[in-house]
């Protein structure tokens, strides 16, 4: 039996007049690894933002329905969104790290928290071992982040989100900016961390979905058309539309 | 044929534009050799860090280089607060609103205010209004005033060009906004807003006319021992040099002089900007 780390209940977001997210109900398994596919423009980053209230970043955006985390909802009115987006990791399109040190970008969650700064050594080290960036980094913890590959960044903006020890991880298409080798490792690195977080991620790539996640959503303007176990949904797709959409006939 | 008349047009067209640059250049390089040239034999130690004598026909204008020197760090010294912190609330919390828009036409007007109308305002309301009398410290606020709208400009800019990533990344690891400016947001910004003060310092230490009726005097042979004692000042000097006293054949090769430690002042500033904003680009990879 598995747990829902996330629920959404009927959730419905609108950009100002735009009707972005219609009646969106899905689970996302505790520990296991959802996709989230679909074509350009589908809302499936933006539903992936709306875990994390990264969305109320955009002036006039309008929510109706509930976002369970556990037992919270996420929506509800006077929660601290600093909290909740402190338990909720995030990982960027492309990898963004700080103009600062690598020890600084991977310390930062904990710096703004006034953690004790044994703590934070702790933590930087365990989230940069965790992220398969410690032995590559550990002799130049000062220098620049930029100093760093772009799958190496982005594997710090991985180290960076762990260190505040979530336990759900949001990626939004973290390796569309990556070369093919980097790409394959942070899929391997994802599929290590999955007994440690839960894992979303957002992917253009079919073949990343297919390789990396237990579950699919398949999403198509605004809408979740279909959600199940990856292998069923890539294998036995229920609906005509992720049949098209998986075999390449509109994306 | 058709090349060629190409060929001729493309010469022709950059021959042009290479003249241009070199009437430009031309310009100032017959401006500095005016300058300098006659300025330039004035120029000794004495002349540097001595007091004036005889009604300024001769001796130094140690007493201007240090009026100007505490003129200009007083000015920046209030005005850098008010202009950081007005840019941090228009950028980072104002909504975009009426109140906002009419706060930016203000700065921009302000900007292009012509400097003789800061010294009839500092007159008004520094010197007569609150009653500071011609003293260092109503000619500073009139300047902090004249370079606020430039700071508040150049901040501005220098904190809309943080890349909107580095903020997502702070607020998605759990910062709050105050959190997010302090750490994130200034930092990024801060060799921008510090070329752009630094060129600024330029611009106050050459301003006449708002220390012509706020600070400056024309002849002292003391330094300043207060913010509140009237001061010499090097822009103020020039123009006095040249319009009162009675032996002008005397009083301008001393404006020169003057014209050129000003000037010189104003190209070292100016070039320790350069320097920072070029070690600046050199560092930042995003």
């Amino acid at each position: 039996m598995v747990n829902k780390h996330i629920q959404t209940n009927d959730f419905n977001l609108w950009f100002g007049n735009k009707h972005i997210l219609h009646n969106i109900s899905i689970p996302v398994y505790d520990k296991k690894i959802t996709a989230l596919i679909g074509p350009s423009g589908c809302g499936k980053s933006t539903l992936l933002r709306s875990f994390n209230r990264m969305n109320d970043l955009i002036p006039e955006t309008k929510i109706k329905g509930k976002v369970m985390l556990f037992d919270d909802d996420i929506y509800k009115p006077k929660i601290d969104v600093t909290k909740i987006r402190a338990q909720v990791g995030m990982v960027f399109q492309r990898p963004n790290p700080f103009p600062k040190s690598i020890y600084k970008n991977v310390a930062y969650g904990l710096e703004i928290r006034g953690e004790k700064k044994s703590h934070i050594d702790e933590a930087v080290e365990r989230s940069l071992r965790s992220a398969w960036l410690w032995n590559e980094v550990k002799d130049r913890l000062n220098d620049s982040a930029f100093s760093l590959s772009g799958g190496q960044q982005q594997r710090l903006c991985i180290a960076r989100a762990l260190a505040n020890d979530p336990k759900i991880i949001l990626l939004d298409e973290p390796t569309s900016a990556l070369d093919p080798q980097s790409t394959a490792k942070i899929e391997e690195l994802c599929i290590e961390l999955r007994d440690k977080v839960t894992i979303l991620i957002v992917t253009h790539n079919i073949a990343q979905a297919g390789r990396i996640s237990d579950y699919t959503a398949f999403m198509y303007l605004g809408e979740i058309i279909e959600f199940g176990e990856t292998k069923k949904v890539f294998t036995v797709p229920k609906k005509k539309q992720t049949e098209a959409y998986l075999n390449g006939v509109f994306g | 044929m058709k090349i060629n008349k190409r060929k001729i047009n493309q010469i022709i067209g950059i021959n042009l534009l290479r003249f241009f640059l070199l009437c430009t250049l031309l310009f100032i390089i017959i401006f500095l050799y005016i300058i300098f040239s006659k300025g330039g034999k004035v120029i000794s130690w004495e002349f540097l860090t001595q007091s004036p004598r005889k009604f300024m026909t001769e001796g130094g204008i140690f007493p201007a280089i240090v009026g100007t020197f505490w003129l200009t760090i007083l000015s920046i010294a209030i005005a850098f607060p008010f202009g950081i912190f007005t840019a941090i609330y228009m950028t980072n919390y104002a909504k975009s609103n009426l109140f906002l828009k009419i706060v930016r036409i203000s700065v921009n007007t302000l900007a292009g205010t012509p400097s003789i109308i800061y010294g009839l305002f500092g007159l008004t309301v520094f010197v007569r209004f609150f009653g500071m009398d011609v003293s260092m410290l109503a000619g500073s606020l009139t300047l902090a005033i004249l370079v606020l709208p430039v700071i508040i400009n150049n901040t501005e800019e220098a904190i809309r060009n943080v890349p909107a990533d580095f903020i997502k990344a702070s607020l998605a690891l759990g910062a709050t906004q105050k959190q997010t400016i302090l750490r994130v947001i200034i930092p990024t910004a801060l060799p921008a807003i510090l070329t752009g003060t630094i060129i600024s310092i330029g611009r106050v230490a050459g301003e006449t006319a708002p220390i012509l009726f706020t600070a400056a005097t024309f002849y002292t042979r003391k330094l300043p021992q207060s913010v509140m004692d009237e001061v010499m000042a090097l822009p103020y000097q020039i123009y006095a040099l040249l319009t009162e006293g009675a032996h002008p054949e005397k009083q301008i090769p001393i404006a020169y002089g003057t014209a050129v430690v000003l000037l010189s002042f104003v190209l070292i500033v100016s070039g320790i900007a350069i320097l920072i904003r070029y070690k600046m680009r050199r560092n930042r990879k995003w």
